[in-house]
């Protein structure tokens, strides 16, 4: 259970990092290293080089602007989740990041990290597919603006290219009291979820719905944005026979099968979970549903 | 450049190695300083045993190399008892039966050190999570959680005046 040797590299500054990842073979980058290194460890990912991000502070932080929260790629899990602008601005953030993991691989794991290892049931990718958010990708050729739905390209895949790296995502920001839901089962605290499920709802006068996104994870090889529950949303009114059809929505998708639990059964979990996510976010925008 | 200088300072004192660029922090405590109170369990990042301080804050030191933490502060369970004298959370570990074979105890010590350092009045409900990533076969929990809530108790009527360190 040890890794294969490799080259290890620390870069001072992001140029630096870039001119490396553009020049090495086979090498790879190194964040928290909460999912990368158990990977190494069971060789799974064996690499020649890696490229150690831990001394870029310019990777780290969270700035408020524009109508967007940018989050530095390097931020740890565990400053976002007890950052104030996080809570105010990016409520479901916070509330996902109590799933992530333990205190433990909070305190080391990043957003970056989660963002670009793209486990299908991971739950930071969720509450990005969730805020439409934007990944900022660097590389020696300039900066890339990837639309968070382009980003996720598959089961633990990106839209990266190999000499690019994320420097920060862009998540932007709904009207303050919009109501946020986010619920997901797994068999113990801190395991991946088996499905989960985020909803954000803002909603105006007469308890009209002006936004609505429900996402769904742990069920397709991305997260899913079920679009026929945010439409089923969008102009009605909220009360419970609304919720009751979008949370119906979740019994369309084609969820995946694997050693975890059958599609059948994720089905049943996403119905369920989306059901309490928004009410949970009904709730929360001051509607009784 | 597989092997690197890393100089880290542990329960407060330096050490200055250069060690290949795969070893884990884990590894270098335990083999290059000799500080066998770090327990490796797994070496993937799931039984905790591994838990130290960097910084301050709990880390699997499994899931880090010697190399990151250059220029760290690491905190070992060695480091919470420095003159041989047990922190109130050690000696509350001992009356609650919270150890029975001893190797998890390294890690959960650890981690509920961070946590009576930044809730000195934690529920119940905070030391179960807290102690989510770390696992016991023997105890069942149940003596943990009983010697946290005990060891907090006594850190807030005044025990141990250098705090859970």
């Amino acid at each position: 259970m040890k890794p294969a040797t490799f080259d290890y590299h620390a870069p001072r500054q992001l140029k630096e990092a870039i001119e490396l990842l553009a020049k090495l073979p086979n090498a790879k980058i190194l964040a928290g290293g909460q999912s990368l290194v158990p990977m190494m460890n069971f060789r799974y990912v064996i690499v020649d080089h890696l490229i150690d991000l831990g001394g870029l502070d310019e990777l780290r932080g969270i700035t408020l602007g524009n109508g967007l929260l940018r989050i530095g790629a390097m931020t740890r899990q565990r400053d976002l989740e007890v950052s104030p602008e996080i809570a105010k601005h990016c409520p479901l953030m916070s509330e996902a990041l109590r799933h992530v993991g333990h205190r433990q691989t909070r305190n080391r794991g990043t957003i970056g990290g989660s963002l670009a290892h793209a486990d299908p049931a991971a739950e930071l990718p969720a509450v990005c597919a969730a805020y439409d958010a934007t990944v900022h990708a660097v590389s020696v050729r300039g900066i890339r603006q990837i639309p968070f739905r382009e980003f996720a390209a598959g089961f633990m895949a990106t839209a990266l290219k190999s000499d690019e790296m994320i420097a920060a995502v862009d998540v932007p920001i709904w009207r303050l009291g919009h109501g946020h839901g986010f619920h997901e089962f797994a068999r113990r605290q801190g395991d991946f979820a088996i499905t989960g499920a985020a909803a954000l709802l803002d909603v105006g006068v007469d308890n009209v719905v002006r936004r609505a996104t429900l996402t769904l994870f742990g069920v397709t090889a991305s997260p899913l944005r079920v679009e026929a529950a945010e439409s089923r949303l969008v102009g009605q009114p909220l009360d419970a026979g609304a919720i009751r059809a979008a949370a119906a929505a979740a019994w369309l998708i084609e969820p995946i099968s694997d050693i975890h639990a059958g599609g059948e059964y994720r089905r049943h979990l996403a119905q369920v979970l989306s059901s309490r996510a928004l009410n949970d976010a009904a709730r929360r925008a001051g509607v009784t549903a | 450049m597989s092997k690197q200088g890393t100089l880290i300072t542990v329960n407060g004192k330096s050490y200055g190695r250069v060690v290949d660029a795969r070893l884990t922090l884990a590894d270098f405590l335990r083999h290059e300083i000799n500080l066998t109170g770090t327990h490796l369990g797994c070496e993937h990042g799931v039984c905790g045993a591994c838990t130290v301080l960097v910084d301050g804050r709990s880390v699997r030191s499994c899931l880090m190399f010697a190399v990151q933490a250059n220029g760290c502060e690491v905190t070992t369970v060695e480091g919470l008892a420095p003159d041989g004298k047990l922190s109130v959370l050690q000696q509350a570990f001992i009356d609650n039966h919270g150890l029975q074979c001893g190797f998890c105890t390294p890690g959960m010590l650890i981690t509920l050190t961070e946590l009576l350092r930044e809730k000195p009045q934690p529920s119940e409900q905070d030391v179960r999570e807290a102690i989510t990533g770390n696992l016991c076969r023997c105890t069942g929990y149940a003596g943990i959680v009983k010697a946290a809530l005990d060891a907090a108790q006594r850190l807030r009527n005044g025990a141990g005046k250098a705090g859970a360190r």
